[in-house]
């Protein structure tokens, strides 16, 4: 409960403190988005749906989610916060499970901005009538995007090339994830809205679990000092 | 440990090597389906298994070094890994000229072990960077191990996801195994070359724990010689 209590704290510290300054997330919108015109100018279509969809959803949001774990715990490098962080009671994985929640929660806020654009710039089909379903997958790929990105971060707080190190750690351990999102996404994306197959995101959930519980094991270890 | 107390490992290698691949060669008839080429199944499958129960392996000590904080497991989580990288190498290689011979071309995205396999192999590229990247020992050894823990779960899982994504062009070598499709003598050669391979893991992870445990002994002779003004190298190598 105690630990839960202190999750909080951090999590609620570092929305406000993105809140205040606006920087992480803008500049998140800004690279998904300009990804999203050089994929249009790539695929040299005028409208794309299915698999081609799917994938120019999900890359400019890897992108995107690669900025944010690069910067996550940014705060906490500062001023030696971590140090200070460590110096408390509070329990180190603490820490971890808020910096996991609050960059699902701002990967949450840029699908926002991320969907509505991808389906002007992009989407042949509309959007609307498989919004939820849409929605569902990205929530889970956040989960799992977000989970992967903390341990990553973690792994790498006081390493020399922390901006060399998390890109080519998150991009192989996400593969399963982003590959099973493709899958649940380009029959959704294709013109007539095939249903969902619910396999996938059944695959994204427990890769998002099996993750979890892995990092609830290994996550304390990386901020013990 | 001595390269003496290895001897015996060393040889009774080279006698399974020996005995296994000369069945594969010998004793094994030829594949109707695939004649010749078929051969390097009995190197290709045994080198895939073990190097991924080497990444396991290495992950189950990442784990033991972070409950116990033990240098050693750190060690050899670290070398488990290392010769499953090597083993990994050869699995691709071999891989790809059998899909050559095959499919008439080196590499198939449509083949989900093929893939799964370079997904492995890729994350764990990452292995060395990551340790090269921390200073601290201890902080690399707790690094490294979580790393060793997180990629020994995702190992099984990957191959999951990518073979649920993908058709499967691949032989499946264990399914016709235990579906007994397999020939007994084809069973038995695959079986030893297997155990072969096994025992030539075990045999390069005995050999690179002792060249390091030398190594460390030597650095610390050259401490003693050199005192403190000695920099110590960087090195992604655990440092005892």
């Amino acid at each position: 409960m105690r630990g839960l209590r202190i999750t909080w704290a951090v999590l609620r510290k570092d929305l406000l403190l993105e809140r205040r300054s606006f920087e992480l997330l803008p500049a998140m919108a800004l690279l998904a988005i300009g990804t999203m015109v050089v994929l249009k100018f790539s695929f040299d279509q005028d409208e794309i749906s299915g698999s081609l969809a799917a994938g120019g959803l999900i890359v400019p949001l890897l992108f995107a989610a690669l900025l944010g774990i690069s910067r996550l715990f940014a705060g906490e490098e500062r001023d030696a916060g971590i140090h200070q962080f460590l110096l408390s009671p509070a329990p180190p994985g603490a820490i971890l499970a808020a910096k996991v929640a609050g960059l699902a929660l701002v990967l949450a806020a840029l699908e926002v901005v991320l969907v509505p654009a991808f389906g002007l710039l992009l989407l042949g089909p509309s959007l609307f009538p498989v919004l939820p379903q849409v929605v569902l997958v990205l929530i889970l790929l956040d989960l799992t995007l977000a989970t992967v990105g903390g341990l990553v971060a973690g792994m790498a707080l006081g390493t020399r090339s922390r901006e060399l190190i998390v890109p080519i750690m998150v991009v192989p351990l996400t593969i399963p994830a982003l590959i099973a999102a493709q899958k649940a996404l380009a029959p959704v994306l294709a013109p007539g809205a095939d249903p969902l197959v619910w396999r996938w995101p059944a695959v994204l959930a427990i890769y998002a679990v099996v993750l979890a519980l892995v990092g609830s094991v290994v996550g304390e270890y990386l901020v013990e000092d | 440990m001595t390269v003496r107390a290895l001897r015996p490992l060393t040889i009774l290698t080279v006698i399974l090597l020996a005995v296994g691949f000369g069945m594969a060669f010998f004793y094994a008839p030829l594949d109707v389906d695939q004649g010749f080429r078929q051969k390097i199944f009995y190197l290709h499958v045994p080198l895939g298994i073990v190097g991924l129960c080497g990444f396991v392996l290495g992950g189950i000590h990442g784990l033991i070094n972070l409950r116990t904080g033990s240098p050693e497991s750190d060690l050899r989580s670290y070398v488990t890994i290392h010769i499953a990288q090597i083993f990994s190498v050869m699995v691709l290689i071999t891989g790809s000229i059998w899909g050559r011979t095959a499919w008439g071309h080196w590499w198939s995205w449509n083949e989900p072990f093929l893939v799964s396999f370079l997904i492995v192999f890729l994350m764990y590229c990452t292995y060395q960077p990551l340790r090269l990247s921390i200073d601290d020992p201890r902080r690399q050894a707790r690094a490294a191990s979580v790393f060793a823990v997180v990629a020994g779960v995702f190992v099984p899982i990957n191959f999951a996801v990518v073979r649920l994504a993908a058709q499967q062009l691949h032989p499946r070598t264990l399914n016709s195994a235990a579906e007994g499709d397999m020939p007994g003598s084809v069973l038995l050669t695959f079986l030893l070359c297997f155990l072969a391979i096994a025992v030539l893991y075990a045999t390069m992870v005995r050999y690179e724990l002792l060249s390091k445990s030398t190594t460390f002994r030597l650095r610390a002779l050259e401490r003693r010689v050199g005192g403190d003004d000695l920099i110590p190298r960087r090195s992604s190598v655990p440092q005892a």
